[in-house]
């Protein structure tokens, strides 16, 4: 036991005492000033995390890095890396002559977590490459979309991870056991109904980043849990749920019945207790939903932005039909974020080169909403992603519109918004 | 009657000694995204104080706004000389406390973060300046102290 009454095991002990050097002591030290003033009362084993200090933001994230190296960190688990501020396998989107700190210390720092031995992956959906977590597993992750996406389509169990922690957690390979980490906190609190909503749209993915924003909005940090979605084929609009309602809301998890492993029925999602609140979403809200998001008049355009998160290969299938034989106005742009996992993927089936003829950027490692990582990234953008649109025009000062996938292509050809006569004229405003 | 003030004894998330003036924030505030290290300045054109600079004060916030980039806002903030001096929430918040920790590793610099009560946090509030002890009591001080 710690002075603060906390449970420790003899290699803690050991790590807090320094008998495994520096490193590991200040790394046991933030754990338990993190379990204390969570209330933990023991420690849970932690079996995978997903590192977001690897993302740049100041030069005490490369100091504490190097810290690290330099006293004898080694991680205890298997660590994946979250996006870059730039990227590794792409150097020339975003060159250093644009901003020499920022590009090379951000450099700098993904070198050193890959020193300190993180799978480089660079992915902000880790979920979406194979050897991951599973269903009851503890884990430790900070992406925000990644905490809802696992606690609540995987099952397996994170609290929201700040810097430093994140990585102090994956090198003793325990984490406070407090929040997520526990049965009664996954709990779900209030029940949003989707049956008003025409089963057109319930299969189109934008639906989902739009109800994830509402649900965000709605439900704070409480849990919702959401009934009436019908089966899923892919987990592309499971993850659009979790990353818009992380962004508008901070929700870490999400129930969804008959979908998400921990609602089975609507009394497993509850817990057998009841729903704090009950919610009926309606068209008009899904329409507000899409004016919230959208910054911008309909009208020219100069560029199209997606895979916020990380494009998937199966949103790659989804998007080749769309372009095919096409070709985008000239002088736009058009990007598409994702892991070079996932990108690897679409090269071996040929996709890349029809992209490219389409007229489109394939960018991995990072993002194109937090850093002007690309050319262009300016004026007039459309995006798919309910989390691009909420945050770019904050960070990177631009107009947003947001649409489906079909309409950001069109849009693309066109040189300026379309909007789908069959999305917006069917029983939306 | 016993005119000197009360002191208050704080929940200690990280523990350190600070004296400064009281800013009292009318919002939670991001330390990523909303405030930048560089200036000591909250720069989010949401926050109703925008363009205050926070660096040097005993800092009251209810919460923080959640970000998981937070701690890397305040250690940044040490290492340049712009963090508060000191910051009383009420919401008790790991981020915060996690980068006052890596900064008193990396650079030798903290900056103490305490939570209280609610009707403590309406009386420190009043005040014009505070003293933090290392033991995490707070006392006001008479009068407003000179920046340092």
């Amino acid at each position: 036991m710690t002075a603060i009454g906390i449970a420790l095991d003899d290699r803690d002990r050991a790590s807090l005492d320094g008998a495994h050097g520096p490193a590991m002591q200040f790394a046991m030290r933030l754990v338990l000033a993190a379990a204390e003033i969570l209330g933990a009362r023991s420690l849970v084993s932690v079996t995978f995390a997903h590192i977001d200090a690897c993302f740049y933001s100041g030069e005490a994230h490369v100091d504490f890095a190097q810290y690290l190296l330099a006293h004898g960190a080694r991680l205890a688990i298997p660590a994946w890396t979250n996006n870059g501020v730039v990227s590794l396998a792409d150097p020339d989107i975003r060159p250093e002559a644009s901003d020499p700190q920022t590009v090379m210390g951000a450099r700098k720092l993904m070198q050193l977590y890959e020193r300190l031995g993180c799978k480089p992956v660079w992915t902000c959906a880790p979920y979406q490459l194979p050897g991951g977590p599973r269903y009851g597993d503890h884990i430790v992750a900070g992406e925000s979309n990644a905490v809802s996406f696992y606690n609540s389509v995987i099952g397996a169990r994170t609290n929201k991870y700040g810097d430093y922690l994140d990585v102090a957690c994956a090198l003793i390979g325990k984490a406070p056991y407090a929040g997520l980490h526990l049965d009664e906190e996954r709990r779900g609190d209030i029940l949003i109904r989707t049956d008003a909503i025409p089963d057109d749209w319930k299969n189109d993915n934008i639906f989902y980043h739009l109800l994830g924003h509402y649900a965000g909005q709605f439900s704070g940090r409480r849990i919702p849990v959401i009934s009436g979605l019908p089966p899923q084929k892919t987990m592309d609009s499971l993850k659009a749920l979790s990353a818009a309602a992380a962004t508008s809301g901070g929700v870490a998890m999400w129930h969804a019945q008959g979908i998400t492993p921990e609602a089975k029925t609507l009394d497993h999602a509850f817990q057998g207790g009841a729903p704090g609140a009950i919610l009926e979403l309606t068209s008009a809200l899904l329409a507000k939903a899409r004016q919230d998001l959208t910054s911008a008049a309909d009208g020219p355009l100069d560029m199209v932005a997606l895979g916020t998160p990380h494009f998937s290969l199966t949103e790659f299938e989804r998007l080749m039909p769309f372009i095919d034989g096409r070709r985008l106005k000239p002088g736009l742009a058009f990007y598409i974020s994702t892991s070079r996992h996932v990108r690897h993927e679409a090269a071996t089936r040929g996709w890349l080169g029809d992209l490219e003829k389409f007229g489109a950027t394939v960018i991995a490692d990072t993002c194109t909403y937090y850093s002007p990582a690309v050319r262009r990234c300016r004026g007039h953008i459309m995006t798919n992603s309910a989390k691009w649109a909420y945050y770019a025009p904050g960070m990177l000062g631009v107009e947003v519109s947001f649409g489906s996938l079909a309409e950001c292509v069109e849009s693309a050809v066109r040189g300026e918004v379309w909007r789908d006569p069959r999305l917006w004229t069917n029983g939306l405003p | 009657m016993d005119e000197r003030p009360a002191v208050i004894a704080a929940r200690i998330l990280h523990g350190g000694v600070a004296r400064g003036n009281v800013l009292t924030l009318t919002e939670p505030l991001s330390f990523w995204g909303a405030f930048d290290p560089r200036s000591g300045e909250i720069i989010d054109i949401h926050h109703p104080q925008k363009g205050t600079c926070i660096s040097g004060t005993i800092l009251l916030m209810r919460e923080t706004r959640g970000s998981g980039t937070a701690p890397g806002g305040m250690a940044e903030a040490l290492r340049l000389g712009t963090a508060p001096a000191g910051v009383i929430l009420i919401e008790p918040d790991i981020n915060l406390a996690i980068g006052a920790m890596v900064a008193e590793t990396l650079y030798g610099r903290s900056c103490p973060v305490l939570s209280v009560g609610e009707d403590d946090y309406a009386k420190l509030a009043q005040e014009a300046a505070l003293e933090i002890t290392a033991g995490g009591l707070i006392t006001p001080l008479p009068r407003a102290v000179p920046r340092a």
